[in-house]
């Protein structure tokens, strides 16, 4: 790859607290290499406003190797940036060049406050998670691995769906915020697995109501949370939830 | 208070006899007992969903916004088992033989053979709790090889194990707190440990949206908080990875052991420039596939393509014909620095190694034509189906290859060096996880129990879910069944406040330095002195330099760093500093720790003791034990030696020829 050096406009999201009402501020990011991180362009940035006795730019991150899933940047009005099935800290700067201007924003959702600056709260996916995302099991209790063989079609597409890194992209890429993206990912997961039938209804039925109390806003099928999704978990997964929540609401015992 | 409290009787019965005679808890008491768990990766978020399940009130902190996001989530090899499902001849004996030979007889045999004994459990929990695991046609699990064994014994999910894993100990964990039994703290960091009369009563954490100081009271603490690889820099370790908990552990009394035993992994991507925030790892599952070479002329500035076969030089098959490129980590890496410093490095830095798919994808492709008995097929034709099933093994190995260096694996060998990558040394634990403070317990990665001096392949995830699932349930059970008449006690405790000042403190400091120099510039400098003089190779002379170094440069820091923002909000950089601060003290200790030991064993490499191939060379006579230090004020250790008795695996020169 050929390597290049660039000076970028950065116009940035700046937000105190939650409480504060934000504006967008113009940084200029300079001697930029081609071979940088977006997130280690955003390194040298801060350094630089330290250096100015400014306050740097607060955004999460950790494993930068786009597995984590808290990186959560949206760049020039796509989720995760221009590249895609990539993470904000996997995009590098090669996909931007000399002069350009990019627009960067926290996820905008209402069911994500603002904490500061880039960095938003995600907490309501945690609580998604408790209304059902699991299969009750303690531990202790498991028979020996290799009891239930499990049809490698299913394990595989399982394995598709378990991939989402809860990021929340789908969410910000909606028009609607809805968060029905992230909910079929885990519901499919389970239920394409034996381990995950004894509860699939009352799972299906909980992470949805869940869903709906936190906020997030309906699925009008619009497709933008596939297109954005970053482990590229696909939309069939939301066709199956639909399933298994109509089939439990006329099933269910309760 | 240094005993490691070993059970007697024969090896493979000292586990069964003390489940069998630990003391137990009733379920009315455990509901009044109070655990306070830090960290919730693999080994936080398995104890957590355990105890709470078993009916203890825990409390379980971390310091993202969500424990989901805890590196355990990167890992990406797999996790091994000893359920020998593929008939190899593995068994419990196998693994736990394979790990104390790993770690070249520098770990305790009693706490691996457990490790080995519920090893099988593992992967039973978690195919249970819907971990999708590779599976066969039959529907049966898939198992590949890593370093250092000749069985096929690692469980896996593509490249994302550690993700799967994870993320079915955060949902059980998840279900606990729906059930009431664990409370979650996201975005809180532990910054002190609380001791009343001499054991572990609670913890003082920072809200990190507030910066609120918080205090917590337990009857116990386990500290889950994963190593302490950042104190390099560079690592393969996330950014928010650090020793703080552990270190103010330390501070409070627990021995630190063997913190100079570091796992610089063989293949990672090779840093770029200056501006590198992190390296990122290629799965040691590679090396199943993956063939590792260097040209055989120095400086060779040929294209890899243009490189003919008689012209490579697959060192590690030629230097060690029975394990090739599956030798253990530290083996793997000293034999790319010895080719990158002997001149036939690739690369423009010329500090990489080929790791080359070519050989696997036509030999998966045939075998792709015959299964298909698709008859006699084009060269392309067999190349393209054997990219199909590498892209099924590696695939998002190979997608996260192409976008950090914007070349092909597919079409080009990788580029691969070693980078640090995990810490073998730890908190010092006895049998029952305690560190040497009564109701301190440490847990996975943060304590260094199971791996010696050096870590095979997808053992981390076995043990930090081992500990987490099957160990930590039984024996902090021994211990709480002493507690039960023990009350909450309350906050206002003058231990409370006195822990809390210490912090407070702390904080204040790092802000009175209004200096000019950011984190960032201290941490990258202990950084550098850390890799050039205790990394892959050490030698007293580094070493001794490197102390003097790291003593100037904490002084420097505290004197011009410079911490922006305010205590009382979110603030990143804050976070940083307290955590730097914390590695410039480690760092020194690494180096005293290196330097006491004057023999090379696992991925510690002193120079001045080698076998005439270049092989480590221990001695057994004089450092066959753990060292275990003990923080004397800052900069001053007293060592405590636990002798290592080998019963079952008697220590050999280790080799993998």
């Amino acid at each position: 790859m050929e390597h290049y050096n660039m000076n970028l406009t950065l116009k940035v999201w700046r937000q105190k607290n939650k409480n504060d009402q934000g504006r967008f501020e113009t940084l200029q990011a300079k001697n930029i290499s081609s071979e940088m991180s977006f997130l280690e362009m955003f390194d040298v940035v801060n350094e630089e406003l330290i250096n100015e006795g400014k306050e740097p730019v607060a955004f999460d991150h950790d494993c930068r190797e786009g597995i984590c899933g808290m990186c959560s940047m949206h760049i020039n009005g796509r989720a995760h940036g221009p590249w895609d099935g990539t993470t904000t800290c996997q995009l590098h700067m090669r996909a931007f060049k000399d002069g350009d201007t990019i627009t960067v924003e926290p996820w905008r959702a209402g069911a994500f406050p603002v904490v500061k600056d880039l960095t938003v709260d995600r907490s309501a996916f945690d609580r998604i998670i408790e209304a059902g995302g699991y299969i009750s099991v303690n531990t202790g209790n498991a028979q020996d691995a290799n009891c239930i063989p499990v049809d490698k079609t299913k394990a595989d597409l399982a394995f598709a769906a378990a991939a989402c890194i809860g990021c929340g992209a789908c969410v910000a890429a909606c028009k609607n915020s809805s968060a029905m993206l992230f909910v079929s990912a885990k519901v499919s997961q389970l239920a394409l697995l034996p381990q995950g039938h004894p509860e699939k209804q009352s799972r299906a039925l909980n992470m949805v109501a869940q869903m709906d109390k936190e906020g997030f806003g309906s699925c009008t099928n619009t497709g933008a949370c596939e297109a954005e999704c970053p482990k590229e978990i696909s939309l069939t997964n939301i066709a199956r939830l639909n399933r298994e929540f109509i089939s439990a609401g006329f099933s269910s015992e309760k | 208070m240094f005993d490691a409290k070993i059970p007697a009787g024969p090896l493979n019965s000292k586990w069964e006899d003390y489940k069998g005679h630990c003391k137990l808890v009733n379920p009315a008491n455990k509901r009044n007992l109070e655990v306070i768990i830090i960290g919730t990766g693999l080994a936080g978020a398995s104890a957590a969903a355990s105890l709470g399940e078993l009916g203890y009130k825990v409390k379980a902190f971390c310091f993202q916004d969500s424990p989901r996001r805890a590196h355990s989530i990167a890992a990406q090899g797999g996790i091994n088992a000893a359920k020998n499902y593929q008939n190899d001849g593995d068994s419990v004996f196998r693994l736990f033989y394979d790990t104390v030979k790993g770690g070249d007889y520098r770990a305790r045999e009693a706490n691996v053979h457990r490790l080995a004994e519920v090893s099988g459990n593992i992967i039973d929990q978690c195919v249970a709790q819907g971990v999708p695991f590779a599976r066969e046609y039959g529907g049966l699990l898939s198992n590949r090889s890593f370093g250092g064994t000749q069985v096929q014994r690692t469980f896996y999910a593509a490249g994302q194990t550690g993700q799967q894993l994870l993320l079915g100990a955060y949902s059980a964990l998840e279900r606990q707190v729906a059930l009431g039994n664990v409370t979650m703290y996201n975005r809180h960091e532990m910054l002190d440990i609380v001791k009343i009369d001499g054991k572990a009563r609670g913890i003082i954490a920072r809200d990190l949206i507030t910066g609120e100081l918080e205090r917590h009271f337990g009857h116990a603490v386990l500290i889950c908080s994963g190593g302490y690889g950042n104190v390099f820099f560079l690592s393969t370790n996330a950014m928010g990875s650090n020793v703080t908990a552990a270190w103010k552990a330390t501070k409070n009394g627990a021995y630190f052991a063997n913190p100079c035993y570091t796992q610089i992994h063989p293949t990672c991507i090779p840093v770029s420039g200056d501006h590198q925030s992190k390296l990122t790892l290629m799965s040691e599952s590679l090396r199943n596939d993956g063939r590792i070479w260097v040209p055989k002329k120095q400086n060779d500035t040929r294209k890899a393509s243009d490189i003919p076969e008689e012209e490579r030089d697959y060192y590690l098959e030629r230097r060690y014909p029975a394990f090739g490129n599956l030798v253990p980590r530290d083996v793997a890496s000293r034999a790319a620095k010895e080719r990158c410093d002997a001149g036939y490095g690739v690369g423009t830095s010329k500090q990489a190694v080929y790791l080359d798919f070519a050989a696997a994808i036509e030999r998966y492709g045939k075998v792709e034509v015959g299964k298909r008995q698709m008859g006699n097929v084009s060269k392309e034709e067999i190349i393209k189906l054997g990219k199909e099933v590498v892209a099924e093994k590696y695939g998002n190995l190979f997608d996260m290859y192409a976008k950090i260096t914007g070349e092909n694996p597919y079409e080009q060998p990788m580029r691969i060096y070693p980078a640090v990558h995990y810490t073998m040394g730890g908190l010092w634990v006895d049998y029952e996880l305690s560190t040497t403070v009564p109701g301190l317990y440490s847990l996975g990665e943060a304590n260094f129990s199971d791996h010696g001096a050096n870590r095979l392949g997808a053992s981390a995830l076995m043990q930090g879910l081992a500990d987490g699932y099957f160990v930590i349930p039984y024996t902090v059970g021994n211990y709480l069944a002493d507690e039960i008449r023990t009350k909450a006690i309350p906050t206002d405790h003058p231990a409370f406040v006195e822990a809390e000042n210490r912090v407070k403190e702390t904080i204040n400091k790092l802000f009175a330095a209004k200096g000019t120099k950011s984190v960032d510039f201290f941490h990258k400098k202990l950084g550098k002195i850390m890799w050039d003089k205790c990394g892959m190779a050490r030698n007293e002379k580094g070493l001794l330099e490197a102390i003097e170094e790291i003593k100037a440069l904490r002084a420097e820091f505290w004197k011009d760093v410079r911490v922006p923002g305010e205590a009382n909000e979110f603030n990143p950089e804050l976070e940083k500093a307290g955590r730097v601060a914390d590695f410039l003290e480690l760092g020194e200790l690494m180096c005293m720790d290196a330097l006491n030991r004057r023999e090379s064993c696992g991925g510690h490499f002193r120079e001045e003791s080698q076998t005439e191939d270049g092989e480590a060379q221990r001695d057994d006579a004089n450092f066959s034990y753990v060292a275990a230090w003990e923080y004397k004020g800052e900069g001053k250790y007293e060592l405590h030696k636990e002798p290592l008795v080998f019963e079952e695996c008697k220590p050999t020169q280790r080799s993998y020829k």
